[in-house]
């Protein structure tokens, strides 16, 4: 079962009508398996909101707990019980899919915390160049003139070897950037899960910064990369 | 458990087979013919003269119509199922078969059979109707439930299209599984514990990768990729086109306006690929109408080169699986190879290259029958579904979602909710308001694929949320809640969060039949008359006496028959008139024993009928056997088919 961590209500089970606790995936009373209990992705698997998690210990959590709530379970199942595993097993699979994944699971323990953060996948802003971080501003101008010429070249059938070299040695220092931001991401891990609130609020202040950067660089990255990489 | 059994099922593009869980190993449930496979092929019979429907047949006796009489045949169906107008038209141009003239854009294609119209899923209810039926037979009981296979690069029109089909065979499908997930769980069932394995499933029409992660029993799949449009059929089509452009050529006989003639051919083309994967050669050698030979000689290295474009389409997506599962080719343990196109030795190099395998003193595996092994899968996870057995109650598949699901935001640019490789059930929760004043109603647009503009994905379907409460423009927030099944179907709710209200969702799926299509067309409601349960199995049984009746009566005329002693022709005599006695009656059971019964009694005289040679090597064998090897077919037979002569 699950271990409980935020404050429960009591609700009654749909089969048996006894009350139970709302943090429960399977009624203590008759075992039917309930509604997708409250809470966040972190207590889904019975954690304390922490950055830092032993995968291997996730991974398994994961696996005990789909083999008791996955449909396959209850395929011959009333329509109550097929519904409440469905959806109990989307939420399982979604909070692992967000915690297993190092950035996901920073987003989403900093929305938690109330921050904005950007969207990961929105393909929005990938080449704008107003949200290039500072430091980086200049770089970024040249390295997109520089696509931009590779890309008109290799239309017209052409590739310019010095174009090319410069552009990968162009990559090589992004993707040193990345390893660097990643590497900052960690230590402020460290602070938050460590930390008391107010060292927190500042913890999280960077993180937001950091996976900006991190954003920024990694679409950077990929542009650069699929230029290169076409015919 | 009260239930019946579930079965489970690989629909193919080019054959379909029936599987079941016997104790702890999965085995295939044979036809009446005593053939594993079901030829994907159906076929409508001439119109009676009483102006009612027509038969529909279904498999090995639908191909032999297919040279005579191609106007009331189709196959490859598979290709066409949850696809639009605009993709049926160019499928098409490959094949024989034609649209009904009165289509429009937006509904289901059908496609013009003999006198009658058929949409792709009814034509697949008849193919499954009939493995049900065989199941039904073997059983000796009903069989309602059952695990159906589909690519695993199937989108969500296609997934629905054959869950329809399912339902109109009168199936409840209990769970569709990705044929590249099925092999690997039917390789899985007596296999190391902890591993990572790539399934490379090239069959006739579909090509799938997949990458699977195992560990004590839960087979994780972490990503898939693949070409709905890719396979054995393709290869056939290329040597089809060099044998129609040299026939006119040299011969200046245009065969494409004739489509028995190009059936004819087409059969000879796969001949020759098959007896390429053996042979260092094949040969085309066909007469042609004006009475010329064609006669081509294929070497296996001009085949080879043939075929390298299709075979290469292969590489990139393994590539890409590779990568969105985060390993390098040195990470996979095990390779298994699916499909009657892994057969070519091309595809096995290419396979071979792509994963460094003799490199690592490795080689992939092959031991499961690539034509059955994605059906024995499907029955490992039908018995894993059915929950009544020790032998798979450890195991648990995780499967993905091949395609991201996106909806359509302004300026047509796509904002993913759900990523593809997802495990699912996955579910994305999105909040949408209205734009202008008093308004009630909000219209998205759902897409599946990885393009980065709606227009450049797959429409996958219209949700109008009704019934918004009038409220200033920005105020509703309207939740809306996308959920992917285990099937790998779309489920959409939404609700009004500031009146609490359920909104209404009209949904207008752009590929896809609606429930009440569906439902006119399940099967039974066209043979109206359809027989009970035991009924059919008692008319099934006097086919299959009669059959074994014909051909011992034939037998009699062989030099074969005067060779057996007097004790044993009057103990055929016997058992062939206790069949006759109990064939007009109504108990199956009775039918089938004596059927059974005359089987074995003519035994020897299958033995005798043989050559000395091919006789010793199929001593102890029944007429069953040897009729099989006198057809030289290669089928498992099943015990109670009737023996066959020809």
């Amino acid at each position: 079962m699950l271990k409980v961590i935020d404050s429960a209500v009591p609700v009654a089970c749909w089969s048996c009508s006894v009350a139970h606790n709302e943090s429960t995936l399977f009624c203590p009373h008759c075992s039917k398996i309930q509604p997708p209990p409250g809470g966040n992705y972190f207590s889904v698997f019975g954690l304390e909101q922490k950055l830092n998690l032993d995968l291997n210990a996730l991974e398994h959590e994961f696996h005990r707990l789909s083999r008791k709530v996955h449909p396959d379970r209850f395929a011959r199942s009333g329509e109550n019980e097929r519904q409440w595993s469905l959806a109990d097993t989307a939420l399982l699979n979604d909070a692992y899919r967000t915690l297993k994944d190092p950035l996901r699971r920073t987003e989403y323990l900093l929305k938690l915390q109330g921050a904005e953060i950007g969207e990961e996948h929105s393909g929005r802003d990938k080449k704008d160049p107003s949200r290039a971080p500072a430091d980086l501003l200049e770089e970024v101008f040249d390295l997109n003139m520089q696509l931009e010429e590779m890309r008109m070249g290799r239309q017209m059938g052409e590739t310019d070897p010095d174009l090319q070299a410069s552009l990968e040695q162009a990559k090589k220092k992004f993707d040193g950037l990345l390893s660097d931001v990643d590497r900052d991401l960690r230590q402020q891990w460290n602070l938050w899960d460590e930390a008391d609130e107010p060292a927190r609020k500042s913890a999280e202040k960077n993180m937001v910064a950091l996976l900006d950067r991190r954003r920024y660089l990694s679409n950077l990255v990929r542009d650069v990369t699929e230029t290169l990489g076409a015919e | 458990m009260a239930e019946g059994r579930v079965v489970g099922i690989d629909l193919g593009t080019t054959n379909s087979l029936v599987a079941y869980m016997q104790g702890d190993a999965p085995v295939v449930v044979p036809g009446v013919d005593g053939s594993n496979l079901v030829p994907s092929v159906v076929a409508l019979d001439p119109m009676p003269a009483d102006g009612g429907r027509p038969t529909v047949t279904v498999g090995n006796s639908a191909r032999k119509v297919l040279i005579e009489r191609p106007e009331r045949v189709i196959y490859s169906v598979k290709r066409l199922m949850g696809r639009g107008l605009q993709e049926i038209q160019n499928e098409l141009k490959l094949f024989p078969f034609r649209l009904a003239d009165d289509v429009e854009e937006g509904e289901v294609p059908r496609i013009q059979l003999g006198e009658l119209r058929f949409t792709p899923p009814e034509i697949s209810a008849y193919i499954l109707r009939q493995l049900k039926r065989n199941a039904e037979r073997f059983f000796g009981a009903p069989v309602t439930q059952a695990v159906i296979t589909v690519p695993a690069y199937f989108n969500d029109a296609q997934r629905q299209a054959t869950k329809d089909a399912g339902r109109m065979a009168g199936l409840d499908v209990l769970r569709l599984v990705n044929e590249p997930t099925a092999a690997a769980l039917a390789y899985g069932l007596d296999r190391a514990k902890v591993g990572t394995i790539a399934v490379y499933d090239l069959g006739g029409g579909t090509f799938d990768i997949s990458i699977l992660k195992l560990r004590d029993g839960i087979f994780e799949v972490q990503s898939t990729n693949g070409d709905t449009h890719l396979g054995g059929d393709d290869i056939d089509n290329l040597l089809l086109a060099i044998a129609l452009d040299e026939i006119f050529s040299e011969h200046g006989v245009d065969l494409r306006s004739s489509p028995g003639a190009v059936q004819a051919l087409r059969k000879a083309a796969i001949e020759a690929k098959i007896r390429l994967s053996t042979e260092q050669s094949a040969s085309f050698d066909i007469e042609l109408p004006n009475g010329d030979r064609y006669q081509r000689e294929i070497p296996r290295n001009v085949f080879e080169m043939l075929i390298e474009p299709v075979l290469e389409r292969t590489a990139g997506p393994c590539k890409q699986a590779l990568t969105d599962a985060g390993v390098t080719p040195e990470d996979i343990d095990e390779v298994v190879l699916v499909g009657g196109s892994t057969r070519i030795p091309a595809v096995r190099k290419l396979v071979d290259d792509l994963f460094h395998l003799s490199a690592r003193g490795k080689t992939p595996h092959v031991e499961l029958n690539p034509d059955e092994v994605v059906a024995l899968g499907a029955a490992v996870q039908a018995d894993i579904l059915a929950g009544a057995s020790k032998s798979t109650e450890e195991m648990l598949l995780l499967d993905v979602t091949p395609l991201s699901l996106g909806i359509e935001a302004l300026g047509g640019t796509v904002a993913r909710i759900i990523q593809r490789n997802s495990t699912i059930p996955a579910s994305a929760t999105e909040h949408f308001t209205t734009g202008v004043d008093g308004q009630t109603n909000v219209a998205i647009h759902v897409v599946q694929g990885e393009r980065e503009l709606a227009a450049d994905c797959r429409s996958l379907a219209r949700f109008d949320l009704k019934g918004i409460p009038p409220m200033t423009a920005g105020m509703p927030r309207i939740e809306v809640r996308f959920l992917i099944d285990a099937d790998g179907i779309l489920q959409v709710s939404a609700r009004e969060q500031r009146s609490g209200l359920a909104a209404e969702i009209e949904v207008k799926p752009t590929y896809g039949l609606t429930d009440e299509q569906v439902e006119s067309m399940i099967l039974d409601s066209f043979d109206h008359a359809e027989e009970d349960f035991a009924k059919r199995l008692v008319i099934e049984a006097r086919l299959e006496a009669d059959s074994i009746l014909t051909k011992v009566d034939a037998a009699k005329q062989s030099p074969a028959w005067s060779q057996l002693a007097g004790e044993e022709q009057s103990a055929i005599a016997a058992a062939e008139s206790r069949l006759a006695e109990v064939k007009s009656s109504s108990d199956a059971n009775a039918i089938r024993n004596a059927t059974v019964a005359l089987d074995q009694a003519t035994h020897r005289l299958a033995e005798l009928m043989m050559d000395a040679a091919v006789s010793s090597a199929l001593r102890g064998k029944t007429m069953n056997a040897a009729g099989e090897q006198l057809n030289e077919s290669v089928t498992a037979p099943h015990p109670m088919a009737a023996a066959e002569f020809k």
